[in-house]
Formats: structure tokens, C-alpha cells, sequence
């Protein structure tokens, strides 16, 4: 399954998030939107919100660090 | 029977925790989230130690210490109840049910929030409460800072780098922070102070386009695209009802971090400790843990 974790480089949560998955072994493409005007945008559309991070894992949008949401979505 | 439950796990609640466990005391963590405050601190250059490390780094390194020991943490719930059940203490979280013999409160602090209409559902819809986390979202927009204190400055401090145009929105009529922040925002054109200024609505569609504002008695509309809500910490006490706790409604505690009822110890942030900092809610989770230790020897439970 593709995900992807769009994040600030200042945001502690998305270090978090990006902590997690790594330790769980799942890969992502983490995307830093606050380089990526074009990404911020797509982020801002698929979500329908602007805050970070913000996971897509799937069909499935995630808003910040849930990890129960996290598991569910990958059937961790 | 737990000897402890441990209510957060931010720097006092795993300092607590890294105590009981090398005491070989039976315990049980229940907490909202890990890392707490220190997760979403900018810069931390006062815990001994370490010059330099950031608010996310330290508390990676927090929970990194905790798991070297076998502690069973609940994370993810939210508490609604602590009780006296006989001579045991009851723990009621959104998702369970949990006995102990003593307990230590270290849930900390929150954002406050504004509580004007617009506020719920513009939230991560511009509306923020981590300038830190979101502010580089802000490139090239026009955004408030909301409040006149060190937190609100140093969003505004970030912010100015990053944005079209700042607004501090202050309710009192000077700006209280440090005089090193106020320091550098003075002679950037970007930013506009507006004291006497309270805040009465969030605006927007989809996403935030406004604030409305009372400034000095005159209502106003600010167009803005970001908020960021910076108007201090409430601590997170209100399960904590059956304690005293101060007019902020901090958990009173002596110096052996003892509440008003036996058996029930409080550390950091959510105390009446007086200075909230990292290395201070570290050294109280310890005094904490150590006072509930002597607790346990001397009461038979």
C-alpha cells in the first residue's frame, strides 16, 4: 500500500510519525510541503485541511500522529 | 494489585515511570500521548546536558529511556475519573477501568482556546495551535498571532520570516513578552501590534479568510489566511476533581509532591510548581516516584 506523509521539517509530530512507521518497517515518501508549493496544495485538496502531518495510507487520510489510526489503516 | 499508575507521559510522567521500573515496582502508564509539551517545544538550550536539542529530539529520547524497562503503557486515552475506592485508587479512561495502590497525576498542560465561534471548525483549516508544526504553510499569506506573551511572540518571531503580513492580536494594552523578542520584531515592517484588541470570530469558507476583532470598542475584520491561537496553557486537572487544586486549577502538592489525599502524588506541569520547565517536571516526576516508594514501604495496602 502507498503512503505518504506530508510534513513540515520543524513539525515534531511528523518526525514522530516518520519515526514510527520506520520502526514498523513501512516504507513512505515523505513529502516536506513547506518546500513543495504544489505538494501543500495537493496535501490541502486530498484532506480538505492544511495541518501537518498529514498521512495518506491508501484511500485513507490521517491528520496528525494517531497511532491507532495508523495500525488500523495498515493492519498493524 | 499495580503498586503505581502513572496518569502522562510527557517529561515528568516518564521520569516517574524510568524511576518506579528500576525499583521494580509494579506499574501501568495511562496517557494521551507520548512526549507531551516538550514534543511541540521549539528549541530547548537549558537541560543540562545537552547545549543544544529540540523539544522532539529530547522526547524521542525521553520515550527511548522508558522502553530500556518492561512498562506497560496505555496510550491514546483519555481520562475522565480518578477515585478513592477503599484504600485503592480507581483510574476511569475513555477506553478502561484501572486499580492501583498509589497514583501519580503528571498530565500536564494544553493549549487554552479561544471559545469564539469559528474556532472548532476552522481548526487545521487555518487555524492553528503550533505555529512551530504549521507555519510554513503560511508562505506569502497574512495570519494573526493571538496573545501578548512570550509564546505569541516567538509564533510572530517565526511567523515574520515566513509571511506577508503578521498581526498580533493582544487583548491587553501593551505587549507582555520578553524584551529580547519584542526586540526583534520591532522595525520589521511586516508585522502590526493591535492592542486592546479581542477577538470575536473566525471567519472563512472552506478555509479561514478572517478574523473578526473588537479593537478598542470598534469592530474590525482582519483579512487573514492563518491563525495562530497563542493565548497560554490550561493544565489538565479536570478529572482531577477530587483534588485540591489552585485558582489556575493546578494540583496543589507539598514538597513531597503529596496532594490532599493519601495516596494521590502530582508532578510537574499540572502542579502548583512554581516555573514550568523541562528539567523541573523531570526532577518532580523523580521526587514523585520516590516519595510514593517511601509511601508504599510505610503504609501496608
Amino acid at each position: 500500500m502507498e503512503v505518504k506523509v506530508y510534513s513540515t521539517p520543524t513539525c515534531p509530530y511528523c518526525t514522530m510519525v516518520k519515526e514510527y512507521l520506520s520502526s514498523k518497517s513501512i516504507s513512505f515518501q515523505g513529502i516536506d510541503v513547506s518546500l513543495d508549493k504544489a505538494a501543500a496544495d495537493e496535501m490541502i485538496k486530498v484532506s480538505g485541511q492544511m495541518g501537518v502531518p498529514t498521512i495518506v495510507i491508501g484511500s485513507e487520510v490521517i491528520v496528525g500522529f494517531d497511532k491507532e489510526a495508523i495500525n488500523k489503516a495498515l493492519n498493524l | 494489585m499495580l503498586d503505581l499508575i502513572i496518569i502522562g507521559a510527557g517529561p515528568a510522567g516518564i521520569t516517574a515511570a524510568v524511576y518506579a521500573a528500576r525499583r521494580n515496582m509494579s506499574i501501568l502508564v495511562v496517557t494521551k500521548d507520548i512526549g507531551g509539551q516538550a514534543a511541540i517545544s521549539g528549541d530547548v538550550e537549558n537541560y543540562t546536558g545537552y547545549q543544544f536539542i529540540t523539544g522532539p529530539e529530547l522526547a524521542i529520547k525521553f520515550q527511548a529511556h522508558m522502553s530500556k524497562y518492561n512498562i506497560e503503557i496505555k496510550e491514546n486515552e483519555e481520562i475522565i475519573k480518578i477515585e478513592k475506592e477503599g484504600d485503592l485508587i480507581r483510574v476511569t479512561s475513555d477506553k478502561g477501568s484501572y486499580q492501583a495502590k498509589t497514583i501519580i497525576v503528571a498530565s500536564g498542560k494544553r493549549s487554552k482556546k479561544l471559545n469564539v465561534p469559528g474556532e472548532k471548525e476552522f481548526k487545521n483549516r487555518g487555524l492553528t495551535y503550533c505555529a512551530t508544526c504549521d507555519g510554513p504553510l503560511f508562505a506569502q499569506k497574512e495570519v494573526a498571532v493571538i496573545g501578548g506573551g512570550n509564546s505569541s511572540l516567538d509564533a510572530a518571531i517565526q511567523l515574520m520570516n515566513i509571511a506577508k503580513k503578521v498581526y498580533i492580536v493582544n487583548i491587553n494594552s501593551v505587549v507582555e513578552g520578553d524584551a529580547i523578542m519584542q526586540e526583534k520584531l520591532h522595525g520589521n515592517d511586516k508585522v502590526i501590534i493591535l492592542n486592546n484588541s479581542q477577538v470575536e470570530a473566525v471567519l472563512g469558507d472552506k478555509m479561514v479568510n478572517g478574523l473578526r476583532i473588537k479593537r478598542e470598542g470598534k469592530q474590525e475584520t482582519l483579512a487573514v489566511q492563518g491563525i495562530f491561537v497563542e493565548i497560554g496553557l490550561i493544565p489538565n486537572s479536570e478529572f482531577a476533581k477530587i483534588l485540591d487544586r489552585n485558582e489556575f486549577g493546578e494540583i496543589k502538592i507539598n514538597f513531597h509532591n503529596q496532594t490532599n489525599i493519601s495516596g494521590f502524588f502530582a508532578a510537574g506541569d499540572v502542579t502548583d510548581v512554581p516555573e514550568k520547565q523541562i528539567i523541573i517536571a523531570c526532577g518532580e516526576g523523580s521526587k514523585a516516584c520516590l516519595s510514593v516508594f517511601k509511601y508504599l514501604a510505610t503504609h501496608k495496602i
